[in-house]
């Protein structure tokens, strides 16, 4: 089990923490600290029903409404089709019968799992927490090890608050200098994705180490986790520092004061060890990244502002090659053209990797009493990011600029609570994926962050930031 | 889940790097019970023009294809959403095994709790075998999960099967995960009680 006397990542120590036993063939049995779960989860609870079994630690687990949730009221009734209330009302079901805690369509609490579970104080450094959507990897920027599982894994950890799992290997990302103005967590993923690819992580769990890491907020560093499974990585985390504290400190879950200073002495010890081996290293400079905007169907099909359509010719790998011309076919555009200028119809800002109020602020601050030309929708990441925007006036700067201030949920990153983008229409969104019919059949996605969708807003097109400047990120 | 001890099968390509489980099935059909059969849902988007109606270059779609348990897939087949959605679909279809370079991590340990076998070859092979199947379509393969090995047509030779023995034998057996993990049960117990003694907040 655990290997005291050698030097260890954080991701051996956290894993070694959790692993009751390893079976002779290879896999460990983890203890799961937490288990979110969402309205996806009726085949889990399907599962356990057939079994005659109930939630094991129901205290363990916690439920929240997001994937399906209307954006325009908080009634089931304001789903956009009866199927869609059915699944809410649903899940509320399975939540009573579970016993299971959990945050529904009105709860004060209610939001996109992943930006709730850490403004709850739920997610905490060094816990095993499972959920089953692949950007639970988010939660790793607290120090966790948070990973996205199936519904029949699901089922097996709401049973027995355990999983069977095989030790990913090690990556660390170091990205060192400083991120010039109007660049984001955002960008340094979409940077990394763009050079390592979109399977360039395949079978490892990434840390991110460095500098610019070190001075980011949680709320970057939660975007740069997010978006770790981007780059098939299974996870990925950030060592927690005081930084960490302070965010966590407080929180309705999380350790209360008398425990405190307990709690923050063990999560002193979650760093990786200074001779720690990691599989791969990776580096990235922070200074040379600039903001970054996709033109393909893969988030690896990243480029930053100022470039201009790839050739698929000058691709030598001929499956890339194969991938761009359908790619460029798919998205409606041609080799050489610009990025910067290209015209849109919709802005979408939300999801998991940008709708915290760090994200909103950046966007915001491009307003400046300006109009947005295009239809744009900001759909904050839970109730309380909602109400803490308003209270800070930056609802009323995007209402008066025009933008659609709705209620949170997953909305059109999902796009299966009934927000969707038209067939053939062009976005440019903060979420997470540009796959061919990921935001609605036909919808061609530019994938962005706050600041720059925000920008694009205004001037109706793909925007770079540096050209206006005023961005407060 | 079904057991799986081998198969022997033609080989449908499914091109493209990188098919994410959005192609595999559109988030829209994830609301449906099981009970419905996901099969209908595969590919949905990819396999049908606009207008719902099948499109007949679709590889699934061609004439033969019906016949075809085994898929040959590209690199990081099964990225992106965590939908085991994508894996009733295939199984529901009748997929019993793929073939890859990589799969997408979490679709490829839903794969494995369906008793559907992802079976991964270096792409050299991958690209050789794709070039066989151009030319004799209805060149079949076995997967042989008691042996641990493919079974590649023409000189394409045979190769071991690295499934981790833990997941093979579940599969072999058709072993249920839950009531396995309840033979240890004593031991979690035991180890939940020292976290939570030293984790408090966790139990409230």
């Amino acid at each position: 089990m655990a290997q005291n006397n050698q030097a260890r990542t954080l991701l051996a120590k956290i894993w070694d923490q959790h692993e009751i036993l390893r079976h002779p063939s290879g896999p460990s049995l983890l203890y799961i600290d937490r288990d979110m779960i969402h309205e996806g989860s009726f085949h889990a609870f399907a599962d356990l029903k057939a079994r005659g079994l109930k939630p094991r630690r129901p205290k363990q687990i916690f439920g929240v409404a997001d994937h399906y949730v209307p954006t325009t009221g908080r009634k089931p009734s304001d789903a956009a089709s009866p199927a869609i209330a059915r699944m809410i009302e649903t899940f509320d079901t399975n939540m009573q019968w579970g016993g299971v805690r959990h945050f529904g369509l009105s709860d004060k609490r209610q939001g996109i799992v992943h930006v709730v579970a850490p403004e709850q104080g739920i997610t905490l450094p060094g816990l095993m927490i499972v959920c089953s959507d692949s950007h639970t990897s988010t939660q790793g920027a607290l120090g966790a090890i948070a990973f996205g599982i199936g519904q029949s894994e699901n089922a097996h950890v709401l049973a027995t608050q355990t999983l069977w799992q095989l030790r990913p290997k090690t990556m660390r990302v170091t990205i060192d200098g400083a991120l010039a103005h109007g660049v984001t967590a955002k960008d340094v993923m979409l940077a990394l994705i763009a050079k390592i690819g979109a399977a360039g992580a395949g079978g490892h769990a990434i840390e991110f180490a460095g500098r610019v890491v070190q001075n980011l907020s949680i709320e970057g560093r939660l975007t740069l986790c997010n978006m770790s499974i981007e780059a098939a990585a299974r996870f990925g985390m950030v060592a927690p520092d005081e930084i960490t504290f302070a965010y966590i400190r407080g929180r309705p879950f999380a350790p209360h004061a008398s425990e405190w200073d307990q709690a923050v002495m063990q999560w002193r010890e979650l760093v990786s060890d200074e001779a720690a081996v990691f599989d791969r290293e990776v580096a990235l400079d922070g200074a040379e990244i600039a903001p970054m905007v996709t033109w393909g169907t893969s988030p690896e099909d990243a480029l930053p502002i100022d470039a201009v359509v790839p050739d698929p010719a000058s691709y030598t790998n001929p499956e890339r090659r194969k991938a761009a011309e359908k790619a460029l076919d798919y998205m409606g555009l041609k080799p050489g053209m610009a990025l910067d200028g290209l015209k849109l119809d919709k802005v979408f800002i939300g999801s998991c990797t940008n709708s915290r109020i760090e994200d909103l602020r950046a966007a915001a601050s491009l307003i400046k009493g300006q109009k947005a030309k295009i239809p744009a929708v900001v759909v904050p990441g839970s109730t309380q990011v909602k109400e803490q925007a308003e209270a800070e006036g930056l609802a009323r700067l995007f209402k008066d600029a025009g933008f659609e201030w709705r209620e949170s949920g997953c909305s059109m990153c999902a796009a299966i609570n009934g927000d969707v983008i038209g067939s053939g229409e062009r976005c440019a969104s903060t979420s997470n994926r540009n796959f061919v019919g990921r935001q609605g059949p036909g919808a061609r996605t530019h994938l962005v962050s706050p600041p720059m969708a925000a920008a694009a807003a205004i001037t109706g097109m793909l925007t770079d930031i540096r050209r206006i400047g005023g961005a407060t990120v | 889940m079904k057991a799986f001890t081998f198969e022997i099968s033609p080989v449908v390509i499914i091109p493209g790097t990188n098919c994410d489980t959005d192609q595999i099935i559109p988030g829209r059909f994830l609301k449906s019970d099981r009970a419905q059969g996901y099969g209908q849902f595969l590919f949905h988007d990819i396999r049908r023009d606009s207008t719902g109606v099948l499109d007949p270059s679709f590889p699934l779609n061609k004439v033969g294809a019906d016949k075809a348990t085994v898929l040959l897939v590209e690199e990081n087949f099964g990225c992106g959403s965590s939908r085991e959605g994508a894996v009733y679909a295939l199984a529901d279809h009748g997929i019993r095994a793929l073939i890859g370079p990589s799969f997408g991590d979490i679709f490829y340990n839903n794969a494995l709790k369906n008793g559907l076998v992802p079976v991964k070859l270096p792409v050299q092979i991958c690209q050789a075998l794709a070039e066989h199947l151009t030319r004799f379509p209805e060149a079949e393969v076995r997967v042989d999960l008691e042996a641990e090995e493919i079974i590649l047509p023409g000189n394409l030779g045979t190769h071991i099967i690295h499934i981790d023995a833990f997941a093979r034998d579940c599969i072999i057996r058709g072993l249920d995960e839950i009531e396995m993990t309840f033979t240890f049960m004593e031991q979690i117990i035991e180890f939940e009680k020292q976290r939570m003694s030293s984790h408090p907040w966790l139990d409230r």
